[in-house]
């Protein structure tokens, strides 16, 4: 009697300690995937990595270049995008935070911003494809600034949302008590008291396009040459890395691995950034 | 909302005939600040209802872009495994079976390993050890998918390629599931897509299973310790059970993010469109059909059958996500809050 129970005990402790095992295995299972491929994005990263990169065009296969031009596209584009997706999705958020609270539409927007978000992001340059890109009959920077803007739209909407939504309402009320206008209110009080969420929110969007390909295929398309030109198919890192590493020439896949360095430390600096700034006020 | 508003203004009336406070807004000025305060409502307003008219302009577009294909090939579009620009017959059958098995395959090894994650994360590590180990998965999510393609095409398929040979004659020896097995070992193929895109969602599925598993009120796994569970039977038979709609709408969100991960199968997955019912052999999957020939697609049937595709692909997360959040907010409804 008692050697059964003991037995049984035993089972259960044994089967306890395995399956806490395996939770800790599987972390560090995890863990190795993230080490290898950083050390593989750092090792083939930094053999090609030299001046050359910031200072010339991408090359001609067989020959020595840089990725200036991809560089100065992908900001012009990032930078655009950032300039309508910023006020646009600081305002929406606006909306469902302080104006919106409890109503029903606000609930069906957040959950529709919500599949946005996580909608796949080459259905969205599809969509750009068939109402920018065929209209204009081009490929064209601005249509990938636009694709870049959608993508960028839901993720400010909702962390302005979350943190407005932390911001305390004696807050409010004592700015209305006051005589506040409500806009000016939102604008000098809610605004004020939630700055660094909302530019977390920021950030985090920027890290999310600033690595995105699939939407730029065929929207911004490439450029062999620099260009400037927004209105015209405008070279960028992300598709560069893509046609460069695709290719049969080690030069080009050389690149492709520099620029993939760079794309990388690029969203991992702003992601730490934004983690940095959100410490202190989590939604949760 | 109104009552505020409606309060603020009689606080302002009510301060205009004072003469110990008096009211510096003339009437005009008041009217216009009103007339701002509306202004930037409708505009916030209208913004925030823009989304909901990107995701309709967004399913719009496509099936109408699309149309042409469907109407061209009918419903025989959905299981023709045809892919021939040349002649034109094109059907979606291969890229669907692509998209679904290879998501299938990054559940089946991510589900587990991410519960693993969240358990130790949650119910495991130190207090100084969750913090580090959390973000650290969640750096995974950040990484750049197309640097998850390089390092698959370069790195990681020599690696699986190396070891195929070994599932060939052991896996692929089995009765049934056997024929998975058996292939080329070439390294690339629908496995190496399922191992990457498992890569790729375990950061989203274990980041909200820990989330969710924070939210069990200590008084139930104390209950169970007190009955002398052990912290495997307490996770198994308290935690997990109260998360489990939860848990099952995270493992739909991530899902959704296999199923539209684009560049990371792109370099993988060998774009052909065959349809071999062996793993290790090559396939496609309707994002990586769209990256590698929407671009070079001159034909209006081509471009029109691609757009069909992606018109599929819309759906399919559409759905899959609509389920995820219902089931998300299932459980934030049963804590009385919706910060899921």
């Amino acid at each position: 009697m008692k050697a059964a129970g003991n037995a049984r005990y035993l089972r259960r402790r044994v089967w306890n300690i395995f399956n806490l095992g395996m939770a800790m295995a599987t972390t560090l299972f995890g863990l190795f995937w993230l080490v290898w491929i950083l050390w593989t994005t750092l090792s083939y990263g930094a053999t090609a990595f030299n001046l050359e990169l910031f200072t010339g065009d991408t090359p001609a296969p067989g020959s020595i270049g840089g990725l200036r031009n991809a560089f100065v596209g992908s900001l012009l584009m990032i930078g655009v995008a950032v300039l309508i997706g910023t006020p646009v999705g600081i305002l929406a958020g606006t909306y469902l935070a302080e104006f919106a609270q409890g109503r029903r539409l606000a609930g069906a927007i957040r959950f529709f911003n919500d599949i946005l978000l996580s909608a796949p992001s080459i259905v969205i340059g599809l969509f750009i494809y068939a109402v920018v890109v065929v209209p204009m009959g081009h490929f064209s920077g601005l249509a990938g600034a636009l694709s870049l803007a959608i993508l960028f739209l839901p993720v400010v909407l909702r962390t302005t949302d979350e943190m407005l939504g932390l911001v305390p309402s004696t807050m409010r009320e004592a700015a209305l008590a006051l005589g506040a206008p409500h806009w000016k209110m939102i604008v000098q009080v809610s605004y004020r008291a939630a700055r660094s969420g909302i530019l977390t929110g920021v950030l985090l969007a920027v890290a999310r396009i600033s690595g995105e390909t699939a939407p730029l295929l065929f929207t911004a398309l490439s450029n062999q040459f620099f260009s400037t030109n927004l209105d015209q198919p405008i070279a960028n890192v992300p598709v560069v890395i893509f046609q460069f590493a695709m290719s049969p020439y080690p030069e080009w896949q050389h690149l492709a691995w520099a620029g993939a360095l760079i794309a990388a430390m690029a969203v991992l600096v702003l992601s730490l950034v934004s983690r940095f700034l959100i410490k202190d006020r989590s939604p949760r | 909302m109104d009552d505020t508003r409606d309060a603020e203004l009689g606080v302002r009336k009510a301060a205009a005939p004072s003469p110990a406070v008096p009211s510096r807004i003339c009437p005009a000025r008041s009217r216009r600040l009103h007339a701002m305060d509306r202004g930037f409502r409708w505009l916030t307003g209208g913004l925030a209802f823009l989304v909901l008219l990107l995701l309709v302009g967004v399913a719009l577009s496509l099936f109408l872009r699309g149309w042409e294909a469907f109407h061209h090939f009918g419903f025989a579009f959905f299981w023709s495994d045809a892919w021939d620009p040349v002649t034109e017959n094109f059907g979606a059958l291969v890229p669907i079976y692509g998209t679904l098995v290879s998501s299938l395959i990054a559940l089946l090894i991510a589900v587990p390993i991410s519960f693993g994650i969240a358990l130790f994360i949650s119910e495991l590590a130190p207090e100084w050890l969750r913090q580090p180990v959390g973000s650290a998965i969640e750096l995974l999510a950040g990484i750049p998918s197309i640097i998850f393609g390089m390092w698959g095409l370069f790195v990681f398929a020599p690696v699986l390629g190396s070891a195929e040979p070994w599932l060939n004659d052991h896996l692929g020896a089995l009765p049934g599931i056997g024929a998975l097995f058996r292939g080329p070992p070439m390294g690339i193929g629908m496995l190496t897509a399922g191992i990457i895109l498992a890569i790729m969602v375990i950061p989203f599925i274990s980041a909200i299973m820990r989330d969710v598993f924070l939210v069990v009120p200590a008084m139930l796994k104390e209950s169970a310790y007190g009955l002398g569970a052990t912290t495997w039977e307490m996770a198994r038979h308290v935690v997990l059970p109260y998360t489990r709609t939860a848990v099952v709408g995270g493992v739909f969100l991530g899902l959704g993010r296999a199923l539209g991960e684009t560049m990371a199968v792109t370099f993988v997955i060998g774009n052909a469109h065959d349809l071999h019912i062996s793993l290790l052999d090559v396939g496609n999957s309707i994002a990586a059909a769209l990256a590698n020939e929407f671009a070079e697609a001159f034909s209006p049937l081509y471009k029109s059958a691609l757009m069909a595709l992606g018109f599929i692909l819309f759906i399919i997360t559409f759905m899959v996500l609509v389920l995820a959040k219902l089931m998300l907010w299932r459980l934030g409804q049963g804590q009385g809050k919706a910060g899921l």
